[in-house]
């Protein structure tokens, strides 16, 4: 594994019930770099943030985290990896039983004996950082889509990880709050020395903050490079993607019997 | 013969669910150490599944005791001993309906909000959320209520007994005007501790594990979508409610025949 990466991701293979969900990914996530892995719904995004989460055991291959092969650990070696990683997910999943501030304060409250009068310290830093100081004692479901998003960010951070991925962080949210939280994943990683890695399909927003990018199609690296290199690129699927085209390699229609055909035997059984 | 062959296949899915439910069931209780170590955790689903439960537990109970004093003296008159009201109504609220009526209402209210609760977790990623920051949901989420519900099933079930007594003294005394000398002394008299309350208290804690267990391992296995969550939660109802007849069955065959 080379000196200055964080996760090494090589020949990785991952099937689900016979069905393969990736096929030969390789990937690697340089220490204090933010890097998106980007492409459409279902091509197996997610699924590469639960291989590096040991949420999930590879069919083959192996994801290895500051040099430990992630599904060869035992169940306490997992959870001290991953007591150095945050992750935000899709929408938030917040603790709907508990404030912002406990929402924030769980894993500290979790994972170390600090006094409850530092952890208010350091649950004001996270919160400040993310712009939400003032939301401190409001519930999650007095919060908006974005803010939501935010005090998840503020929770994946509260115990400095070296690595923290982020699932669909921009799906859902207004303009304003997509540009707010964009800047956060970016100074939040540089801030804190860590690396990112962001799965999203929001191509201009991630573009804009991101160091290198993979793009994933049917469960494969099809694409790999800078922002500036993908903006470029005449691949055809990275091409339609970027710029957003309706038809390309990814069909506007879904696979079926040719249009005629199926009209005409319409005909036939109507008579 | 296709007919025959989805009847087994139906019966192996239900015997894997059975075991897969069963090696949870392990889990939870391995993993118990945190809901002993942080009282404060179980504390606090006790008062969900306990404390919030004992508006229904006491209505239904005087109710219950009621309706016990009403048709127990109408059957004693017939034999000229009403004055054994009170043991009728005791002994069937501490042997048989505390128990059996408050488990009931239990599963109804506590184990499908548990079941709702966990599986709306599950479906909102609050529980992969809690894994990925390394805690353990079975640990933190699961064991704490698992144990708040098997502790407050028998003080529920006692509760429930209680508030039916009295609702058969109100009925049987101080309605009809059966004697309250009679009524209490017989009951003192006639009840064992060993063998009525003792054996009652063991069923309602039975109860509370099979309403308990069910609950939370329908939650933590519900599908992740709004119509998975709301069948697990008929599930628990309808699973619960039937395990606890027939643990009724088998409970009050082992303690009760033969006396």
């Amino acid at each position: 594994m080379a000196q200055d990466s964080l996760v090494e991701i090589r020949d990785l293979n991952f099937s689900y019930d016979n069905r393969p969900i990736l096929s030969g990914i390789n990937m690697t996530i340089p220490r204090g770099k933010v890097v998106a892995v980007m492409g459409s719904s279902g091509c197996g995004k997610t699924t590469t943030l639960r291989l590096i989460g040991g949420q999930l055991k590879p069919t083959s291959g192996e994801v290895r985290v500051g040099g430990q092969v992630v599904h060869e650990l035992d169940a306490d070696g997992l959870y001290n990896l991953r007591r150095r990683m945050g992750m935000l997910f899709q929408f938030g999943a917040l603790f709907t039983d508990m404030s912002v501030y406990d929402n924030i304060a769980f894993q500290m409250r979790e994972h170390t004996d600090l006094p409850e009068v530092m952890i208010r310290d350091l649950v004001l830093m996270k919160l400040h950082a993310v712009g939400l100081r003032g939301a401190q004692g409001l519930m999650p479901a007095e919060l908006s889509g974005g803010m939501a998003r935010r005090v998840a960010l503020a929770r994946a951070i509260a115990l400095d990880p070296m690595l923290i991925m982020y699932d669909e962080p921009f799906a859902g949210l207004d303009p304003i709050s997509l540009s707010i939280v964009g800047e956060l994943i970016r100074k939040l990683n540089d801030a804190l020395g860590a690396s990112s890695i962001v799965v999203t399909h929001d191509v201009q927003e991630s573009l804009k903050i991101v160091d290198y990018v993979y793009f994933v199609s049917e469960g494969k690296i099809v694409a790999e490079g800078t922002a500036e290199e993908m903006k470029n690129s005449t691949v055809p699927y990275v091409h339609q993607f970027v710029w957003g085209e309706a038809d390309g390699p990814v069909p506007f229609q879904y696979p079926a019997r040719p249009y005629g055909e199926e009209l005409m035997a319409s005909a036939v059984r109507r008579g | 013969m296709r007919a025959l062959r989805g009847l087994g296949q139906r019966a192996n899915a239900r015997i894997w669910r059975l075991g897969f439910a069963s090696r949870f069931l392990l889990a939870v209780v391995l993993h118990s150490g945190t809901s002993l170590r942080r009282l404060d955790l179980t504390i606090r689903e006790i008062y969900f599944a306990g404390v919030l439960s004992l508006i229904i537990i006491l209505v239904s109970g005087l109710f219950v005791g009621m309706v016990l004093g009403l048709q127990g003296y109408d059957t004693l008159a017939r034999y000229g001993s009403t004055e054994a009201l009170g043991v009728l109504v005791s002994l069937s609220l501490v042997r048989e309906l505390g128990p059996v009526v408050a488990a009931l209402l239990f599963a109804s209210r506590a184990g499908s909000a548990i079941t709702a609760e966990i599986g709306m977790m599950k479906a909102t990623e609050q529980l992969s959320a809690m894994e990925m920051m390394a805690v353990d949901p079975i640990a933190r989420v699961v064991a704490p209520r698992f144990w708040g519900g098997v502790i407050s099933m028998p003080l529920l079930a006692a509760l429930f007994s209680a508030m039916g007594i009295f609702g058969g003294y109100l009925v049987g005394v101080q309605l009809i005007g059966v004697d309250e000398g009679s009524f209490w002394s017989q009951m003192q008299a006639s009840v064992d501790f060993r063998q009525d309350i003792l054996n009652g208290v063991i069923k309602s804690f039975v109860f509370g594990i099979i309403v308990s267990w069910v609950a939370v391992f329908e939650g933590y296995d519900a599908e992740p979508t709004a119509e998975g969550v709301s069948g697990a939660t008929t599930r628990t109802v309808v699973t619960s409610s039937l395990a606890i007849l027939a643990a009724d069955f088998v409970l009050t065959a082992f303690m009760f025949t033969g006396t």
